[in-house]
């Protein structure tokens, strides 16, 4: 099979034989859990419950009042004890619900639904928005928002994406591997919904495994409009805008979204999420993550309740075998080193790390010795060198004519300089300082 | 749980740091040292020794001054140490690499803030300093040691140039390194040897060094002879310090354009402007000023050679 690619990227190790064999576990829900009202891109939820107020596995306690939002439920049954701030692993700390499981079990409270079929377009998107599903790759962009495109945009290729390109995550792998009828199903949904004339599933070639089992049940299910791409195993892969640019040779304009183009990108797991949505009425309070990193002692692939705490999960996994240095929601690449293991999981954590020195380059960054790597590695094509130049000097006047707000953050850069250069940092700085001098000019 | 390090992503970096790409350039410039020893004799191994103490004790006082983190052994002084020896005749006083060698990490790196904030060339900057205050020393060459006549020669460049009554080289001999020049430059072989290495790690790329050894050929083809098209092309591009300077020199990373389409123009503008200063200039050779002058015209090169974004869409 032709393999597909894109310009730039990177080879880090995968590391993904640690986990990749490792099928998907349950963890029992956990005592307590403390879910943040926001989660997702966009605004924040407003809680429905109260302190002391019972509630029911998959009860809805907090509601979307904006368009860009997804409504949140309690992950397990129990009682609330508090709402107040509490550690969020992207926002520092942020207002949680709080809730105490009780010896009742987890009763779930099923909502009544009619099968997809009979469904129209607007009421699948209704139950999506219902089920609180948002784009479980990492972004957490809710999931009805990106499946209603403006009218003038029509869609015409939507693209499933299991590219799992980060270094250790195989959760979306097992997920390939396990539910493939489940994903192509929900595949079907979001088909149904935005009716596009083309749909491929993308999935990158070091996941033959995950490629064959695909191919099997499409071809089971007689599903012949969907066509399955290798991509050539590459970092970032995975990124939408990279992922379009190597399936179909399009560029997503820059500052612009897939469905200029006409594209819809969804993730693997946020199928099975709409899935699980549709046909068992189940919203989205659980989901896998990878458990990896030397430090750990029994690295797995879990399911695990939205707002279950990271120690809640490294008692599961059987402790520490020696103390990690550093603790990473997401991947190596792109994921938020924490401070704590007080930190609840998201609906869109796809993995937390416990990452060892020896897995970790801790050197002292030097000065940029101009070699061009950076440049060559960038997906997006803009010169993180110089940006990152002028952002150590402060000259946001030169730095935003370097297109800084083009930057998707992967990490390339960072990964391959040789003075070890934290080169993402100063790029963020640099957009923070263009977003705000572009507000200013109106 | 107290000690957790929290930094910005990511997380993970790769194998290539920055001294270990130095070091395999010093790596991949030892065929040529050893070469220009065997061809000159011991004196060239005291140049080049001499060259590079002063090199690595230049930039490791001034550091010190400067309070600086010492990196004496990140190997970038060792390379200017070496290249600059590279750049001289194996007879000059042994005063001579140490005050190039003072000069090239005093003046041509530190004194513009140290690696990566240098424009020139620091070991071409060191040459050209010499080549200003000693000329005769810096023009004084020597024979091959098993060559019985006279100890002083002529590069086969200002044999031509100056019409001076001796034989030039065959293309096998400029190809062995039996001529005089310096004692870097003289064995072609060892320099693409070492090339070869650097290219196949990736360490440096093809774009620079090609383009500026296919124009300089190129030009010469079609203006050296008498008459359009009739250059001795071969003869000019195994001649004079070409391959050193295209591989070695014109392939340092601080001093040269960051992306592929600028490392082309600035390979193009040093053969040309090889070509024009061997034909047209007061010396016979011209690869290091023409190196040094495109290293001044890098940040220019830098500025209209931006890369084109992806989703950069026409309005």
């Amino acid at each position: 099979m032709l393999t597909k690619k894109f310009p730039g990227g990177v080879h880090p190790p995968a590391y993904k034989h640690l986990t990749r064999d490792l099928p998907i576990k349950s963890m029992p829900s956990p005592k307590k859990v403390v879910i943040p009202v926001l989660q997702h891109t966009g605004a924040p939820c407003s809680p429905l419950v109260k302190p002391q107020e019972k509630v029911k596995l998959g009860q809805k306690i907090a509601q979307a009042d904006k368009l860009i939002s997804s409504s949140i439920h309690a992950s397990i049954s129990g009682t609330v004890s508090r709402i107040e701030p509490f550690n969020h692993p992207v926002l520092g700390r942020y207002p949680a619900i709080f809730i105490e499981g009780d010896s009742s079990g987890d009763v779930e409270e099923k909502p009544k639904h009619l099968p997809s079929r009979e469904l129209s377009a607007d009421e699948l998107r209704k139950l999506i928005q219902e089920a609180g599903i948002v784009g479980l790759g990492g972004a957490a962009f809710p999931a009805h928002v990106k499946l209603s495109p403006p009218r003038e945009k029509p869609i015409d290729t939507l693209i499933l994406n299991g590219a799992e390109c980060e270094p250790y995550l195989t959760c979306d792998e097992r997920l390939m591997r396990e539910s493939p009828r489940e994903i192509l199903k929900g595949l079907e949904i979001i088909a149904k919904i935005i009716n596009p004339q083309k749909i491929f599933i993308g999935i990158e070639n070091n996941k033959k495994e995950s490629i064959r089992i695909i191919e099997e049940s499409v071809r089971q299910m007689g599903l012949r409009n969907i066509k399955i791409l290798c991509l050539k195993t590459k970092y970032p892969q995975g990124g939408e805008k990279q992922l379009i640019k190597a399936m179909l040779n399009r560029e997503v304009p820059s500052g612009g979204l897939p469905f200029d183009i006409g594209c819809l990108v969804h993730n693997v797991g946020t199928a099975l999420a709409i899935y699980e949505a549709v046909y068992e009425g189940k919203p989205l309070y659980e989901r896998i993550i990878t458990v990896a990193g030397g430090a750990i002692k029994r690295p797995a692939n879990l399911k695990v309740r939205i707002g279950a705490l990271i120690s809640d999960i490294v008692e599961f996994c059987g402790g520490f075998i020696e103390e990690p240095q550093k603790i990473i929601i997401g991947g190596p690449m792109m994921g938020l080193a924490q401070f704590s293991l007080d930190v609840p999981i998201l609906k869109g954590t796809s993995g937390i790390l416990f990452l060892t020195e020896d897995e970790l380059n801790l050197e002292e960054g030097g000065p940029c010795i101009r070699c061009g790597r950076c440049i060559e590695v960038c997906p997006v094509k803009i010169m993180p060198a110089q940006l990152a130049l002028a952002a150590e000097k402060e000259r946001w006047d030169i730095a935003r004519d370097l297109d800084p707000l083009d930057c998707i953050e992967c990490g390339a850069c960072s990964y391959i300089c040789p003075t070890r250069r934290d080169l993402v940092h100063l790029i963020k700085l640099a957009k923070l300082a263009t977003a705000k001098t572009t507000k200013q000019n109106g | 749980m107290d000690r957790l390090i929290v930094s910005s992503s990511p997380h993970i970096k790769a194998k290539d740091s920055c001294s270990r790409i130095m070091w395999a350039v010093v790596a991949a410039l030892i065929p040529t040292g050893v070469a220009g020893v065997f061809i000159f004799g011991l004196s060239a191994l005291k140049v080049i020794t001499v060259s590079v103490l002063t090199a690595l004790l230049t930039e490791g006082i001034i550091q010190k001054l400067r309070r600086k983190k010492l990196t004496t052994l990140d190997g970038s002084a060792l390379i200017t140490g070496i290249l600059l020896a590279y750049n001289l005749s194996p007879d000059v006083p042994l005063w001579l690499p140490a005050a190039g060698a003072f000069f090239a990490i005093a003046i041509g790196k530190q004194a513009f803030g140290g690696l990566g904030y240098n424009i020139f060339n620091p070991a071409l900057a060191g040459r050209a300093f010499l080549l200003a205050s000693w000329p005769t020393h810096m023009t004084r060459w020597s024979n091959p040691r098993w060559q019985v006549d006279a100890l002083t020669t002529a590069t086969p460049l200002a044999i031509l140039k100056e019409k001076l009554p001796q034989n030039v080289p065959s293309y096998w001999q400029l190809l062995m390194g039996e001529r005089g020049g310096c004692i870097g430059e003289v064995c072609i072989l060892a320099i693409l040897a070492g090339a070869l290495f650097l290219l196949c790690k990736g360490y440096i790329r093809w774009h620079t060094p090609f383009t500026f050894v296919f124009t300089a050929g190129l030009s010469s083809w079609v203006f050296m002879g008498e008459g359009l098209f009739k250059g001795d092309w071969l003869f000019f591009i195994l001649t004079g310090g070409l391959f050193l300077g295209a591989f070695f020199m014109a392939t340092d990373y601080v001093t040269t354009p960051l992306t592929k389409k600028g490392q082309i123009i600035f390979g193009i503008g040093c053969g040309v402007l090889t070509f024009l200063i061997r034909k047209f200039g007061g010396y016979p050779e011209g690869v290091s000023y023409s190196i040094l002058i495109m290293n001044a015209a890098t940040p220019i090169i830098d500025r209209y050679t931006k890369t084109r974004k992806l989703g950069l869409v026409k309005h």
